[in-house]
């Protein structure tokens, strides 16, 4: 079983940060293979940004495939360049306050979630990730959700105030992603 | 051991400590830019050397110092960086200075894009530097490789008291993998090391002028130069012993693909996926690119063969010349190229195989 990941969106949405916490929490707590691969410009913020994880019970032979079992994509033009990536039967995670209009596709399956405006509501616009994180967490099951919270708790371990809004995020996120599941 | 997930080059820096390195002087250049950021946190912890040098040219010479010195000492650097320090390499190779480096090598020739490719194969294992000088070459596929292939480079180096160079690429540069990493050496085998190389280092011999270490790149006699590489071929002779290949599902095979690094680690998953639809497809790595396993070559059974694959990540193709030393006009030799910083992917390797094995 091999799970090919992209994450995409602009440079500043954390989408690095997403796709390490959900790889690093493989690597600390499963016997999984697991890769991480960034892909990025000069920019620290704007620009596209992007990343592929791929977690595996086999050694894993390329860390970023041609084609996607899982696409997360924060902003539209990722959702432009990246769509035709994925999998006939994958499953598409859209940041929904800001990718807006039909999908194109009728074989895949969308999980929306407005985490840009949910991040707002929270206080802090940077926890888009997180939510995002929880979301995909809690729709596939691919790790336990313990296990990624105690790799963010880890990882956030001397931002120690941030804690709180991070669960926040984090568990908003696997609530929305548990209640798409069929 | 525990697994910690790391970056390529973080975890190459790591293992360099690990095994005993303490001086490191490097300048600035993506994608290896972590490894001295690396060295820069992580020295000062260890009672190491870090210095970022003002160019190129004067960090190769400060690892030439210091690795004279008797201290293991490393640089790294991305292509034209590379070239830019092939003058010090070679001085290194000359005045037999054992020393590590690691080249994340760019896309082409000039200033080359930063995405990853595998573009200096002949500069890593054919002319590093001026003067027909030879290096052990490994070139690791998996960050755990980069990692063991680092913490040994130190102990063949100072076996041969000649470079050793680390060939990685972008992906295994940047990338984020688990790994186990080798155990710490002591403070006491770090010093015992270096005192291993009083016989012939700068350690410092006070007072005794007759048995002064004298080390220099050059500017010899005839006599003496000619004696100088002469040893130094017999040293290249003898690593007949050190190359290391991976021959995988090559017995049957009717495809065989030769690939090296991170196209090598794609094709095997190629491999995989093609072996589970019934195709007989086989691969050799070469882990050492210098010395090259050309006698894995002999041990395939050609009659079963329509052809061998190089797949690599160059174009004009370079590892498929030492591919055509191997093969001998054996079987016929197709490639399977990408280049410029495009990662070489899984599907056009099947493909590539497909249409051999469907005689096209």
């Amino acid at each position: 079983m091999e799970t090919n990941l992209c994450v995409a969106g602009f440079g500043g949405q954390g989408v690095m940060t997403l796709g390490k916490f959900l790889a690093d929490a493989t690597c600390n707590s499963t016997d999984k293979n697991v890769t991480f691969f960034p892909s990025y410009g000069a920019e620290q913020r704007g620009g596209t940004a992007n990343c592929f994880v791929v977690i595996s019970d086999e050694p894993i032979g390329a860390p970023l495939g041609d084609v996607m079992d899982d696409l997360i994509v924060m902003n539209g033009a990722s959702l432009n360049k990246f769509l035709k990536t994925l999998r006939s039967g994958g499953t598409l995670f859209i940041n929904s306050s800001i990718v807006k209009g039909e999908i194109d596709r009728k074989d895949i399956t969308v999980v929306s979630a407005p985490v840009t405006e949910l991040a707002l509501e929270m206080g802090n616009a940077k926890v888009l990730n997180v939510i995002m994180l929880g979301v995909y967490v809690g729709y596939t099951e691919v790790i336990a959700p313990e296990i990624v919270w105690n790799t963010i708790e880890h990882k956030l371990a001397k931002k120690a105030k941030l804690l709180p809004l991070n669960r926040q995020a984090f568990e908003k996120g696997l609530e929305i992603g548990r209640s798409q599941k069929i | 051991m525990a697994r910690v997930f790391m970056k390529g080059c973080e975890a190459i820096a790591e293992a360099a400590v690990r095994a005993g390195c303490r001086f490191f002087a490097g300048y600035p250049i993506t994608p290896q830019n972590e490894i001295p950021e690396y060295f820069a946190r992580r020295m000062p912890e260890v009672g190491g050397k870090f210095v970022q040098g003002e160019s190129e040219v004067a960090s190769i010479s400060m690892v030439y110092g210091a690795a004279a010195a008797g201290t293991r000492s490393m640089t790294s650097s991305s292509s034209p960086g590379i070239s830019l320090k092939s003058e010090g390499i070679s001085y290194c190779a000359s005045a037999r200075i054992p020393m590590v480096y690691c080249n994340v090598s760019r896309g082409g020739p000039g200033v080359g894009s930063i995405q990853p490719a595998q573009m200096d194969y002949f500069q890593a294992t054919k002319a590093s530097g001026n003067g027909g000088f030879r290096m052990l070459v490994f070139a690791p596929s998996t960050v755990q490789e980069a990692v063991d292939m680092t913490y040994q480079a130190f102990d063949y180096a100072d076996r041969d008291r000649n470079p050793v160079l680390i060939l990685a690429d972008g992906v295994i540069g940047t990338m984020m993998e688990p790994v186990v990493l080798p155990e710490m050496k002591s403070e006491e085998e770090v010093a015992a090391i270096k005192e291993s190389k009083r016989k012939w280092a700068c350690v410092g011999h006070p007072l005794d002028y007759k048995n002064r270490a004298w080390i220099e790149p050059g500017q010899w006699s005839t006599i003496v130069q000619q004696q100088k590489n002469e040893e130094a071929a017999a040293l290249y002779e003898s690593w007949e012993k050190d190359v290391r290949v991976e021959e995988y599902l090559t017995e049957d095979a009717q495809v065989v693909i030769a690939a090296y690094g991170i196209s090598a680690r794609i094709a095997k998953s190629a491999v995989d996926m093609l072996r589970k639809e019934g195709k007989k497809v086989g691969l050799i790595r070469p882990i050492t690119v210098s010395p090259f396993p050309y006698k894995a070559f002999d041990r395939l059974n050609y009659a079963n063969i329509k052809a061998v694959l190089d797949v690599e990540m160059s174009i004009p193709a370079q590892f498929v010349e030492d591919v055509k030393v191997g093969v001998k006009e054996r079987s016929p030799i197709q490639t399977c190229l990408c280049s410029g910083g495009n990662i070489m992917s899984r599907e056009k390797v099947i493909e590539a195989v497909n249409s051999i094995l469907e005689g096209k």
